[in-house]
């Protein structure tokens, strides 16, 4: 993007455009061109994301409109365009009609930082892992918003949950944010990606992946996380007194996010555009860092329609008491291991000219690490998992005793 | 580009990232039918009217997840910059680095004992 502006800067001060018009207009298009990916993006991910459900469910999903149903969304704009709005009387205006435009627009920024190519991104910030954070809990603090001015019940036990459970997530997925920016040793997501050239970092520390997997689909609020909207209990949740485009807005800013979550995961963890023959073309790149976003969509997909509903109990205890001190501890024994074998000579300081080779025993020891790790805790699993059936074996039987122990 | 520029291109970006999802409302509003009625524009209630005030005061719990969440952010703002220098540091930034995050986990391990992370 920096050459584009520069470029379009200097063609228009020759034409004779003003110089402070000229570098407005000149940073105008660049925003334009970085966010009507996201923009033309959703358009597809929404008929994806009912393709995808619909196999999973046995069905075929839309297919009436256009060639196999690919026309849908635009038809649905079209009826939601044509939708009576109703804001209800007894809402906070305001706050009402700002949620969904904050929901929206918190997704849509995020797409500046995202490093499409070596050479093809809106800015590479500094603090670039630190926006990613700062922006996606706008995304919490509107579904909050709308949920509390929508002065439903239903909306605001939505919002109440989206107060427990986004934010608490935001714990674990941070921790794990900090294991890439650790190794990368910046914020800047191109430099992540360039340090990622001799390994990716999904294979130095698998379980700060698992981790921000998790916690991020916790924070778009998907199955088994969806309890903000959960259709079966609080009717849908925060969005229940939206119709027409501002419910639509909500719903494109799910999907973007989603996706979104993916592309950044793809490029923390999955060296992002890097693959074979990524410096041919900034088409390949792009390409790359889209396959492997878009894979990771998928499974992200998958899940959300194979496992069901979580309780909130459930879902706070397994954040609080196993999510965020597993956080830790990887964080912990992986700068531990990682500053010794440095102090050892064994691993390179500096990530990003390091090569396969220099990586190979650090990263065979860190995998060790992170497998002892794993099997420690799939131990625990399952020592609470027959504890659990133990338990609701005890009370089925008719022990009041042990039936007053499970309910802690 | 300086730095300036970068958040001059980030600053134009917020300015119009609301501008999109704003645009196809608009145009909705151009569109779509008006005919508001009282029984329309009342709170839906899903069968039974619900009783009272909605904006009631949050349960204690959710606040306490607030807090404890808290403690771990404005850790995390410090963490951040003990990250970006870690491949420069020597064991010692390690030491004190962990020294720091066990001070806070021991926090979190406070509320765990005091039970205040069960919902209740």
């Amino acid at each position: 993007m920096e050459e584009l502006c520069t470029g379009l800067c200097s063609v228009l001060t020759e034409t004779g455009v003003e110089l402070g018009l000229a570098y407005f207009l000149s940073l105008l298009a660049g925003v334009l061109l970085v966010s009507g990916v996201p923009l033309l993006t959703v358009i597809i991910l929404i008929w994806i994301e009912r393709k995808v459900a619909a196999r999973i469910q046995d069905r075929i999903g839309p297919n009436r409109v256009g060639p196999v149903g690919l026309l849908q969304t635009i038809a649905d704009m079209i009826k939601l365009l044509s939708k009576e709005d109703i804001t209800p009387t007894a809402a906070d205006r305001v706050l009402y009609n700002a949620a969904p435009l904050v929901s929206f627009a918190s997704v849509v920024l995020l797409w500046a930082v995202v490093p499409f190519t070596p050479f093809h991104y809106g800015v590479d910030l500094e603090i670039g892992a630190l926006y990613f954070v700062a922006i996606a809990s706008f995304g919490t603090l509107a579904i909050m918003a709308a949920g509390w001015a929508s002065n439903n019940k239903y909306a605001l036990l939505g919002a109440f949950r989206v107060v427990a459970l986004l934010v608490s997530y935001e714990v674990p997925l941070v921790f794990a944010l900090l294991v890439p920016v650790m190794l990368a040793g910046s914020m800047s997501l191109v430099d992540i990606v360039n340090a990622q050239s001799g390994m990716w970092f999904v294979v130095l520390s698998p379980l700060a992946f698992v981790i921000f997997y998790i916690s991020s689909q916790a924070e778009t609020g998907r199955a088994p996380f969806d309890l903000i909207e959960a259709e079966s209990e609080l009717v849908a949740g925060f969005n229940i007194e939206y119709s027409g485009m501002k419910f639509g807005m909500f719903f494109a800013a799910e999907f973007l996010h989603v996706f979104t979550n993916g592309i950044i995961m793809a490029i923390l963890f999955f060296g992002g555009w890097m693959g074979p023959l990524y410096y041919e073309s900034p088409l390949v790149a792009f390409a790359w860092l889209g396959a492997k976003g878009g894979l990771i969509y998928f499974t992200t997909l998958w899940l959300r329609n194979t496992v069901p509903r979580l309780r909130i109990d459930q879902i706070m205890a397994f954040n609080w008491k196993f999510l965020v001190p597993l956080s830790i501890a990887n964080l912990i024994l992986i700068s531990l291991a990682l500053k010794v074998m440095q102090e050892l000579g064994i691993a390179p300081r500096d990530m990003l000219s390091a090569s396969f080779g220099d990586l190979l025993p650090a990263t065979a020891i860190l995998l060790v690490i992170n497998g002892a790790m794993i099997l420690y805790l799939l131990g625990i699993m399952r020592k609470r998992g027959r504890e659990a059936r133990r338990e609701s074996r005890d009370a089925r039987a008719g022990y009041p005793q042990a039936a007053g122990a499970a309910r802690h | 580009m300086n730095v300036l520029n970068e958040w001059a291109f980030v600053g134009l970006f917020a300015v119009l990232a609301p501008v999109f999802p704003a645009l196809p409302i608009v145009i909705a509003w151009l569109f779509r039918p008006r005919k508001p009625n009282v029984l329309k524009s009342s709170t839906y209630e899903c069968g039974v009217e619900t009783i009272g005030d909605t904006w009631v005061q949050f349960r204690v719990q959710y606040y306490i997840y607030g807090l404890i969440f808290l403690v771990f952010d404005v850790e995390m703002v410090f963490l951040f910059p003990w990250a970006v220098a870690y491949n420069e540091m020597s064991l010692f930034g390690f030491v004190a680095g962990f020294l720091f995050i066990f001070l806070l986990t021991d926090a979190l391990f406070y509320a765990w004992k005091k039970n205040a992370l069960d919902w209740k």
